[in-house]
């Protein structure tokens, strides 16, 4: 790790202004590796920004620096929006979860090996260098919504859910406050890979705020990986449905591991619309959602498993049945 | 470092006993524990995040001191393996261990007491299953994991748990 310099930010307004000089969020253990080289690293970690409190239009505000196992294990979380809970618990360790905050897994980098290996050209760690991963090592690569100069997938758990409960993501900076709806935050790589985000690098997350809509009663967040636990996904699904009289009155799924940002597709959750909740129209749906899909060679398995895994988490959501994430055995 | 400015103060309880300390502001928890404080009990495997062998309780709550830098816990409270045993009795947990065999070479085991004492602190598991899958930050390469998790089991005082 190379050298920096170290400042406490007193307010969200003292970190705002300090930010102005320094701006990004960095990561320690990218910090380790010199893939991240900050001159000046401005400790947040105190502001008073860790509350959850319901809103008045009966939704969620969280606060950014509340960890993950507190927002897993909160009574409103687990009660209302369980698929947010279920899907933090399917991420990490318990030991990360207890360092980790939701607005560092909204900005946590993608773990694509080329990104961390500073002797191979990577267009997210120096742009313009090439990709390494199209023609290399890419069994964990994204197979919706890659570019030319980038493959690289996401790997949040945690946004997958977001995306699916339609959050928004309240920031601030020097030119005020703004909202950004969580399909808006993520960006696409296309050419300009090393932008992960649309937060402006003076801006800082202040909260994520939940509407009322959770989908309690018919949700379920599916993750298929390597090893049963502690593992990054090769294809997730978040799912809510609301039913009515035997009929699908709304969808929303998401698919984590396969793009740079928590995949929707609003085609694919309308022709849910009004059907009854089974395997035909599912599969329908999930024919949609990978319509675009295109491989690299060792992850072209994932545009089946994912169409799979999406009819799976479907047909559990839709049976109100959601996957355990310490059962392993996928009902 | 840098060097312009004056390394940032620190105040640690560890183990009962307060240290101030002038950090590079690079020093991770775990660096700060070994060489600074000499409990080289918490120990170094991977250094990125992934083993759990750095685990140990910062106010009570279980974390990976290799990716916690220690200028950013002023204050905190910390135990590490060294400060379990009470008046040279081990900890209950520590006896469930020797008792069950839950370990070969040992060397993931300091990580492996404290997280479980942090398990057994947030009160989440109460099946096999959960206590597999609330350990799984914590690797075990000789594989003792059965044995691990029946020492848990013994310290929680349910043996006869279920396995859901």
């Amino acid at each position: 790790m190379i050298g920096f310099e170290y400042a406490r930010a007193a307010s969200v307004a003292d970190a705002v202004r300090q930010m102005a000089e320094s701006p990004d969020a960095k990561f320690v253990d990218l910090m380790k590796m010199d893939v991240e080289r900050p001159a000046k690293l401005i400790d947040v970690s105190k502001l008073p920004l860790d509350q959850v409190e319901e809103t008045a239009g009966g939704g969620l505000r969280i606060g950014a620096l509340v960890a993950n196992s507190d927002l897993a294990y909160h009574p409103l979380v687990e009660r209302r929006y369980p698929v947010l809970s279920s899907a933090l618990l399917a991420g990490a360790s318990q030991q990360l979860r207890n360092m980790a905050s939701v607005g560092g897994n909204l900005l946590q980098r993608t773990r694509c090996p080329y990104f961390y290996d500073l002797v191979t050209p990577c267009n997210k760690r120096e742009p313009g260098a090439g990709c390494s991963a199209v023609d290399g090592l890419n069994r964990m690569n994204a197979i919706l919504g890659t570019s030319e100069s980038c493959i690289a997938v996401h790997p949040s758990d945690m946004c997958v859910a977001l995306a699916v409960l339609e959050a928004t993501v309240r920031v601030t900076g020097p030119r005020g406050e703004r909202v950004i709806a969580l399909s808006d935050f993520h960006r696409l790589p296309g050419d300009t890979p090393q932008r992960d985000t649309n937060l402006e690098g003076d801006e800082l997350i202040t909260s994520v705020e939940l509407p009322a809509r959770g989908f309690a009663a018919n949700h379920t967040y599916l993750k298929i990986r390597d090893r049963l636990s502690y593992a990054f996904a090769l294809v997730s699904v978040a799912v809510g449905l609301e039913l009515e009289g035997g009929a699908i009155r709304q969808a929303r799924f998401a698919l984590g591991g396969v793009a740079h940002k928590p995949w929707r597709n609003a085609e694919a959750e309308a022709a849910l619309q009004g059907r009854a909740p089974d395997e035909a129209a599912f599969a329908a749906a999930a024919d949609l959602m990978l319509r675009e899909a295109r491989g690299f060679g060792h992850n072209t398995f994932k545009i089946d498993l994912a169409r799979r895994a999406l009819v799976r988490a479907l047909s559990q959501a839709a049976r109100g049945t959601p996957q355990s994430q310490s059962s392993k055995k996928i009902t | 470092m840098t060097d312009q400015k004056s390394p940032p103060q620190v105040t640690l309880t560890v183990n009962g006993a307060r240290h101030a300390l002038a950090l590079d502001p690079r020093s991770t928890l775990l660096d700060v524990l070994r060489d600074h404080l000499d409990l080289t009990g918490t120990k170094k495997g991977c250094d990125q995040g992934q083993c759990g062998a750095c685990t140990v309780l910062l106010d009570g709550r279980r974390v990976l001191s290799c990716l916690t830098l220690a200028v950013m816990k002023d204050g905190a409270t910390i135990t590490t393996v060294e400060g379990l045993a009470k008046d040279g009795t081990p900890h209950p947990l520590q006896q469930a261990f020797i008792d069950h065999d839950a370990f070969q070479c040992g060397y993931c085991t300091p990580g492996q007491l404290c997280s479980a004492v942090g398990l057994i602190a947030e009160g989440k598991a109460r099946t096999a299953d959960e206590i597999r899958e609330l350990m799984s930050g914590n690797i075990c390469r000789c594989g003792a994991y059965p044995n691990i998790v029946a020492a848990i089991q013994q310290a929680m005082g349910q043996q006869a748990m279920g396995q859901s």
